[in-house]
This record gives C-alpha cells, sequence and structure tokens, in this order.
C-alpha cells in the first residue's frame, strides 16, 4: 500500500488563508433539494419560503420541474406575515393535502429559508406536531436552507444532519458511509469495500427511509463528500468516530480514501492491492488521456460547493495543472485538511467571498482555466477567459476510479473547445 | 401559503433585475441574502448576455441580523457607486430584506450620492415579476424625465421592452423600421439599451408606443398624463393588428401612412392551397395577456384556426383576457396554476398549443403540438437569428413558427394513405426528424403486428376491455386503420361516447356514430 507522498514544498495546511466578506456569488442551500430528491426516493422536500424560492428552485431544476418532482415551495403570502398562529394552520393544512395527494411519501422535510428563518415559524416545532399526526407512515423533519445560514452544498448537510438525531441506536461495529451519491457510483463503493471484505455498511443517506441506519459509539463513518461539516458533527455527537482521508477524486484521491478505511478495518496490504490493482490502472490510464490538454495549465476556483480543495488536488497531482487561487465558501480542518496536506504549496487558499475583487485578482492572473457559477462564466468567457462551470461537478458521478477520466473530463472539454474553435476573422 | 411547484413569474425584484439588466449606466443596489445572486444566471444563461447584470447584493446573512445590515447596505451602495460610477442608481429589498425592515429607500437618500437616487417599493408578497418590470420602469421615468421641447421632426418612444423580453431584441428593430417607413424617427427606446440621460429625453417626442403594456404601461400612463404624450393601444403582432397600429399612428401623427407590404408572406401563404389542412385546427392559447391577444387574432383571422380557450398567467391582463374570450365565444382561464392550465388543455383536447414554456411540456406529455408565444422560455426562445414578432416580418415569423409543429398536411395523407408501408408503419414515428423507422416485427402470417405491441401492452386479447366498454373485433380492426398519431383520440371519443349512450360494447356501427357526433 504505497501512500500518497505529501509534496517536497509543505503542502498547503499550514498556509494563509485569505479570509474575505462581501458579496457572495452562490446559491443557498435549497439548491441541495434537486439532487437529494432524486436519491432520497419516498422522500418529499417542502420549502416554506417566498416566490424567489420557488422560482431559484425552478431556475436550478430546469426541465426536471416537470418531472413531478418530490419538492415543492408553500410560498408564504401577505396574510402569513401577519399572524404566526395562522401560519402553522396553513402549514398543517398544506401538508395533509400534499399526502393525501402523495400517499408514497414515507419522509416529509420542512425546509426553512429566509424569509420562514427571519419570521422564526418554528418549522422544528412543526415537523414534531406534524410527525404525530402523521406517524407511523410518515415521518417529518425540519432543516434549513435559507441563505442566511447555508451556501449551496451545505444544504445536503444541513439535511443529513436533521437526521442523524432520529437514527436507531446500536453497539454493532459498522461502517457508515455518509453523502448522497449517485446510485451508479454508490454501487461501485460498496463493491470495491466488499471485495475487501469489509461488511455491515450503511449509507446516509439511505434511498429509503426502510433501509435508514442505525449508529452509535462503535460506528466509524467516512464522508464522501467535503461538505458535510454539520453531519460530522452530529454523528460525533452520537459517539461515532470519522475516520479522515482525502476525498474520492481521481485515482490518488480514491485509493488513499480506501486505504484509509481499509486500514480502520485492518485488510491486508494483499488484499487491498488485488481489489484495487485493475480500476487504479484503468483510472490512470482514462485520467491520462483526457488529461493531456490541462497539463502545464493554470487554474482559478470561485468559492461554489466546498468541492475546490480536492479537486485542487487532484487536477495539480493527477492532471499537471497549476493553481493559481483556490476559493472555497467554508474550510473545515478536519474535512479539508487531508486534502490541504497533498496540495502543493502555492496557490492562495481563500474561504468566503468578495466577488468583485476575486474578479479582480482572477482577470489580473489570467488563468488559463476558471472554475465558477453560471452567473461569472459567461461574462468571463467574454473577457476572454477560459471557464468551467461549478455547478456540473456537483451533479454529474465524478468520484471513484470509474469515474476518474470522465473528471478529468469535464475541465479539459472547455480548453480543448478554445483551441478547436476558429472564429476569428482571418488577417 | 399555497402550494406551487412551477412559476410563471418570478418575484418582483427580479422584474426590477429585468429593467435594471436592459438599461446601460444604470445600477440596482438590492438588499439580499446570499443565494438571492441565482437571478443573474437568467441573463448570462438564458438570454446569454455576455456581462454581469448591473446588481449589487448586499448578501447578508444570518450573523449580520442581530448586528447592523443598515450598515452593510450602506456600505455595499457606496461600494457599487465607486467601482461602477453610475448615471444613477436604483435601490430596493428583496423579499427577505422586505421583512428585516431597514428601508433602502430611506438610508440611500440620506447618504448624499451626487447621482440620482431611485427607491423601489416592491411588494414581494402580494405582487410578480411583470408588476416589479412595469413599477420599476415607471419610477425610473418619474425620476429621471425632465421637461423638453418637442423635436422639430415627428418623434416617438418605444417603451416597455426589458431584458429576458420574449423577442424584445428584434421587436424594437422590426418596430424601429416600420416607423421609419412612415417617416417617424424613434426618440428614445426604453428600458432596453438606454442610459439614464437618455430616459431624461423621453418628453421630446410626440408620441410613444407601448410595445410592451406588462412592463411600460406605468409609464406611458404618467407621460401621457404629465407630458402630454398619446400612447398607442395596439401592439402590432400580427398582420390585422399591424395596419390597426399604423392606423393609429397616422391618427396621432396626421402622417399618411405610406407602407410597403412587399416583404410581408403571411395573406399568401396562409390562403395558399397547402394552407387548407390548418382550416378549424382547434388551438389553446395561454400566455401573458399581451401575446395571447395577439395570437387569438392571428389565430382565428389570419391562419384560419378555431380558438377553443384563451388565458393568462398575470392578473394584472384578466379584464381585456376575459373581455377577449367573451368575443371568441370561449371561456377564459386567469390562473398562475400550471395544474390548472393541464387540466383546462385536458378538457379541451386541443390539436395545438400556443404558449409558453410551461406548455410546451404539456403538450409533450399530452401528446399535442405546441408552438412557443410568450414568456416565461427557456434557451432556445432567445435565439441567435433575426426574429420579430412585431410587424411584417414578424406575421411572417410567426406562419412558420405555428405551422412546423404540425404535421405537414400532405404528409397527413401519406402516411393514412401508406400506413401498412414499410416505411410508414406504425413505429416510424410523425415526423422524419430524428428517429429512424425501426423494421417491423413480421408474424408467421405476415401480417403486422407492431401495432398491437405499440397499443396494447395490458390487453389480455380481443376484443379489448377498457372500463366495462368492450371493443367488438370488427371495431377493433377498423380503430387500427385510423393514423396511430389520432388512434388514442379516436378510442377516447368513442369510448366516452359509448358511455354516454349507457353502451358496453363498441361495434363498427358505434365506431362511425361516435365519429359523426364529434364531427364538425
Amino acid at each position: 500500500m504505497n501512500v500518497p507522498l505529501t509534496p517536497t514544498n509543505g503542502g498547503c495546511r499550514g498556509a494563509p488563508v485569505l479570509k474575505e466578506r462581501g458579496q457572495r456569488e452562490v446559491f443557498c442551500g435549497l439548491t441541495g433539494i434537486i439532487w437529494l430528491h432524486r436519491k432520497m426516493q419516498d422522500a418529499f422536500f417542502l420549502v416554506v419560503g417566498s416566490r424567489t424560492c420557488a422560482h431559484l428552485l425552478q431556475s436550478a431544476a430546469g426541465v426536471m420541474i416537470f418531472a413531478e418532482p418530490r419538492f415543492g415551495t408553500a410560498i408564504l403570502e401577505e396574510s402569513d406575515l401577519a399572524g404566526m398562529a395562522d401560519a402553522h394552520e396553513e402549514l398543517d393544512r398544506e401538508v395533509a393535502r400534499l399526502l393525501e395527494r402523495r400517499p408514497d411519501i414515507r419522509q416529509l422535510f420542512l425546509v426553512g429559508s429566509c424569509p420562514s428563518e427571519v419570521i422564526k415559524i418554528d418549522l422544528a416545532r412543526a415537523a414534531e406536531r406534524l410527525s404525530k399526526v402523521h406517524a407511523p407512515h410518515v415521518r417529518v423533519l425540519n432543516y434549513s436552507g435559507s441563505g442566511i445560514e447555508t451556501t449551496f452544498t451545505e444544504g445536503e448537510d444541513a439535511c443529513l444532519a436533521s437526521m442523524v438525531p432520529v437514527l436507531k441506536d446500536t453497539t454493532a461495529r459498522e461502517l457508515l458511509l455518509v453523502g448522497a451519491l449517485p446510485d451508479v457510483v454508490e454501487d461501485q463503493m460498496l463493491s470495491l469495500l466488499g471485495d475487501m471484505g469489509i461488511e455491515n455498511i450503511r449509507l446516509l443517506p439511505a434511498r429509503r427511509i426502510d433501509e435508514t441506519t442505525a449508529v452509535g459509539s462503535n460506528t466509524v463513518f467516512a464522508l464522501t463528500q467535503p461538505f458535510l461539516g454539520e453531519t460530522h458533527a452530529a454523528l460525533e455527537r452520537r459517539g461515532a468516530r470519522h475516520i479522515a482521508a482525502p476525498f474520492p477524486f481521481g485515482e490518488e484521491g480514491t485509493t488513499a480514501w480506501l486505504r484509509a478505511i481499509a486500514s480502520e478495518f485492518g485488510v491486508s496490504a494483499e488484499t487491498f492491492d488485488k481489489v484495487t490493482a485493475a480500476p487504479r490502472a484503468r483510472a490512470r490510464k482514462a485520467i491520462s488521456q483526457a488529461a493531456e490538454v490541462l497539463r502545464g495549465k493554470s487554474i482559478f476556483f470561485f468559492p461554489d460547493s466546498q468541492l475546490e480543495i480536492p479537486l485542487a488536488r487532484f487536477l495539480t497531482r493527477e492532471c499537471g495543472m497549476t493553481a493559481v487561487e483556490v476559493g472555497s465558501p467554508y474550510i473545515h480542518d478536519a474535512l479539508h485538511g487531508p486534502d490541504l496536506d497533498l496540495l502543493p504549496a502555492g496557490p492562495q487558499i481563500a474561504e468566503g467571498q468578495d466577488v468583485e475583487k476575486q474578479l479582480d485578482r482572477a482577470l489580473a492572473a489570467r488563468p488559463d482555466l476558471t472554475v465558477c457559477g453560471l452567473g461569472l462564466a459567461n461574462p468571463l468567457e467574454a473577457k476572454g477567459i477560459t471557464t468551467k462551470w461549478a455547478i456540473e461537478l456537483v451533479f454529474t458521478p465524478v468520484h471513484f476510479y470509474e469515474q476518474a477520466g470522465d473528471l478529468a473530463g469535464l475541465f479539459s472539454r472547455p480548453v480543448r473547445r478554445k483551441q478547436l474553435l476558429q472564429l476569428e476573422a482571418a488577417e | 401559503m399555497k402550494l406551487t411547484v412551477w412559476t410563471y413569474e418570478g418575484p418582483p425584484h427580479v422584474g426590477a433585475m429585468r429593467v435594471a439588466t436592459a438599461m446601460k449606466g444604470l445600477h440596482y443596489v438590492l438588499h439580499a441574502p446570499q443565494g438571492d445572486t441565482y437571478a443573474d444566471l437568467l441573463f448570462t444563461m438564458i438570454e446569454r448576455r455576455n456581462h454581469r447584470p448591473p446588481v449589487t447584493y448586499t448578501t447578508f446573512q444570518a450573523r449580520d441580523l442581530g448586528a447592523d445590515t443598515a450598515t452593510l447596505f450602506k456600505t455595499s451602495c457606496h461600494d457599487a457607486v465607486d467601482r461602477f460610477d453610475p448615471e444613477a442608481i436604483i435601490v430596493g429589498a428583496s423579499c427577505t430584506a422586505e421583512l428585516i425592515q431597514d428601508d433602502p429607500a430611506g438610508l440611500a437618500e440620506t447618504m448624499g450620492l451626487e447621482i440620482p437616487v431611485i427607491p423601489l417599493e416592491l411588494p414581494s408578497y402580494s405582487r410578480k415579476e411583470n408588476f416589479g418590470a412595469d413599477e420599476t420602469f415607471y419610477q425610473i421615468v418619474r425620476h429621471l424625465a425632465k421637461p423638453q421641447e418637442r423635436t422639430d421632426r415627428v418623434t416617438c418612444n418605444i417603451l416597455g421592452p426589458t431584458a429576458l423580453g420574449f423577442r424584445a431584441r428584434d421587436d424594437v428593430e422590426e418596430l424601429t423600421g416600420l416607423l421609419s417607413e412612415m417617416g417617424i424617427d424613434v426618440n428614445v427606446v426604453a428600458p432596453l439599451n438606454a442610459r439614464p440621460s437618455d430616459i431624461a429625453r423621453i418628453p421630446a417626442a410626440h408620441f410613444n408606443v407601448l410595445l410592451v403594456p406588462e412592463a411600460g404601461e406605468a409609464a406611458a400612463r404618467f407621460l401621457e398624463r404629465e407630458y402630454k404624450q398619446p400612447f398607442t393601444k395596439t401592439v402590432p403582432i400580427g398582420v390585422g393588428a399591424t395596419r390597426d397600429f399604423i392606423a393609429e399612428v397616422a391618427a396621432i401623427t396626421g402622417v399618411s401612412p405610406k407602407i410597403d407590404e412587399s416583404r410581408l408572406r403571411l395573406p399568401w401563404w396562409s390562403r395558399s392551397v397547402d394552407s387548407t389542412y390548418l382550416t378549424g385546427k382547434r388551438v389553446f392559447i395561454f400566455g401573458d395577456g399581451t401575446h395571447v391577444a395577439a395570437h387569438a387574432r392571428i389565430a382565428r383571422d389570419e391562419m384560419g384556426f378555431e380558438v377553443v380557450g384563451v388565458g393568462c398567467y398575470n392578473r394584472e391582463m384578466a379584464r381585456p383576457i376575459r373581455a377577449l374570450a367573451k368575443d371568441y365565444g370561449v371561456d377564459a382561464l386567469i390562473t398562475d396554476d400550471y395544474l390548472e392550465v393541464e387540466q383546462a388543455i385536458e378538457a379541451l383536447s386541443p390539436e395545438m398549443i400556443l404558449g409558453t414554456q410551461m406548455e410546451r411540456h404539456i403538450g409533450k406529455r399530452l401528446g399535442i403540438p405546441c408552438a412557443v408565444i410568450s414568456s416565461p422560455v427557456h434557451v432556445q426562445d432567445f435565439p441567435a437569428r433575426y426574429s420579430p414578432q412585431v410587424g411584417f416580418e414578424g406575421a411572417n415569423v410567426i406562419f412558420d413558427t405555428l405551422i412546423h409543429p404540425l404535421v405537414m398536411g400532405l404528409e397527413e395523407h401519406l402516411l393514412t394513405m401508406f400506413r401498412d408501408d414499410f416505411e410508414f408503419h406504425d413505429d416510424a414515428g410523425a415526423s422524419h426528424h430524428g428517429g429512424k423507422a425501426k423494421p417491423q416485427p413480421v408474424d408467421a402470417s405476415g401480417g403486422s403486428f407492431s401495432s398491437k405491441m405499440k397499443e396494447e401492452p395490458h390487453a389480455g386479447g380481443d376484443p379489448q376491455i377498457n372500463d366495462n366498454v368492450i371493443w367488438l373485433s370488427d371495431a377493433e380492426r377498423e380503430l387500427k386503420k385510423i393514423p396511430f398519431f389520432v388512434r388514442g383520440k379516436a378510442r377516447r371519443n368513442t369510448e366516452a361516447f359509448a358511455l354516454e349512450k349507457g353502451l358496453h360494447e363498441i361495434s363498427l356501427d358505434t365506431l362511425y356514430e361516435a365519429k359523426a357526433h364529434y364531427a364538425r
């Protein structure tokens, strides 16, 4: 088991972090609903918010909005703002109507928004009350996806953290894998761990409520996503222990992540190599093909999903890129530390955002590739800066060995396109 | 509270953004929480703008709430003015900021900025996007328009086109050309591409053309009151409306309408025998009030369709749409609930839908062709090519748009005649686009059972049973002879007819009695 070497120049864990406050160009946590509702097949996400919230979900979900999605917004109207008791009655009525229409729903999430948080509608109490009314068929939980509290992927964190306190107790030694992944990726992960002889694996979130898992002081858990800080804390409060590891992006990240779990469960080096050798070779080959155009190019990350640090690690170490700035909405040492250790020193690590100043820095650095949100991508392209829009990295299967080539491909495509297009007038 | 999945309109501050983004030299300082910047991507992605919308968000977070969001607003305001150097700013609150009561207007006014500060009051919990655009544009005009001498030549302003407006870019160009042929110059187009200094010049024009009532009516009424500028009431979408518009402008200005109709092709295209099959096609029309009204007239008078239903999602236009529906002898559907629209479409089962992005998806689901005539629309309806809706070229564009989703007449006949032909069998699909014809599976007798496979995955065998109605085998065979793209409808109609008559069996006679019953 060859351990990934920290870079000779010392990595980024101790690097000074540029902390900025100002205008942020990010999604709020409500956006997490769009992938969470696909993953949790018997859950409905009911946002209590304004027309803005509904419009956001519609804009972010695109055509998915027409596929009878299991989410919706209870839009607050003027009358709801007048008296609070009223709001609870209204909510009870809307929930009853919804559950009547969709009897397949087993778990209902009341999702707080900025308006509901500001006027302090007590959704936690509403969830408790509604849980009693609709028990045992439906479990009602609550979390906040408001912009004032959560940034983009933190919505998933808040949702999963809200589930931790209601997980069953167990004393069994179990491995809990945390983070919503596309089914195909989840199956690959389970098969790799299964082949190493690791059993008693549970998932959070599970695909259905009936499979919901237990947690206790003998549980160890690994995170598949870097934005699960609150869930991490909630699981530790239940006595579970975190297996720190780099995140499973690229061949090296996947191997390091698997190895951390393998060591925890005493898997022999021989078994580990036997299980991982073939997929590692495949991943290396796929990456090297896709990453040909990335070698020697510079990259700049605007903050978006907290995936930035592990992705920068993958792109610099496995695709030969140089990071100029790695911005993340939040940096959490217990979660991001292992990846920061491996990220070669040099880039500016930034937490938070003042978008105007950050744009000034990006334009001055003129990176070969800039990872940013859709509000910034076209305006930057118009200034001659090649961009990779970041949201796709959350929606597309990118984790583990078999997706490593696709992951590199997501970054190489805009660079290749720039080389292909001959649109300037002939001189 | 109202449970919603799809919304036809965004919140009112998005309407204000549409005005701000349309203009140049104007900046919008929006008191809003982190996350509200999502609206930027409507402009950068759907409209493919190559710049960020001129909006500064204060991006307050939970930890700011206990402290001083008012100071945060002032700082953002100062920074925005320093960085972007606008000629004027508009300031307002999004839905959340409306609740924390910082009063952006009052705060901005006390800052002593040297440029005009235009405060916006947009009630987020009772109004929507179109109101936001209309109110914002009105406030801008009210604050910035200056008394002027009228221009020597006859000039007008074009009012209402905004960013994210359905075909606004090309409508302005087409309309400018039309007015120019009449000898009328355009003084200011606003808000699209206007600067605050241009808004000041609006009163110099002799009259106003109200191109987009949804976003320009309040300003037009103000200018009529304050500066005695009459405004046009006809939106020139369609041939008849364009001619009426020309007459209206002639009456306002006294110019004699000299109009070159040599490029107008809709009337001949519509009269040509190729178009005969369009006669009486039953259409359902839904969208914003202005486009629905225009398209109802086009559909009935210029295409020869039968209008079976009209409606709009913007309550501001409810009255004119109700009046229009009465005129057409149909019910008006005023709703912003797409499920109600879907229900209405299902009940009316039209042959074509003219609507928004949403109706396009409803149509897809119900297997009904649809053409998009109104916002909200997706990226494909901000096309690269020239495609106005107004004026004579607009009429040409609309003719093409309305007939493309329909199976062409000759194609329809050929498909019926050669139904059992190897290229035109049931699995070949209605269109030559996409899906390649699959070879037909052939049974031992040499006959085809492809239609069976498609139609009756659930049937236990002949005769087919559905809701206590039995199809006798001769009727079932005859049903198969009906082209597959109308067969489902024929089956439903016949079954409904049988149920109505209390019949439990459908014979060949029942099938044809039903056909006669539903014939027009």
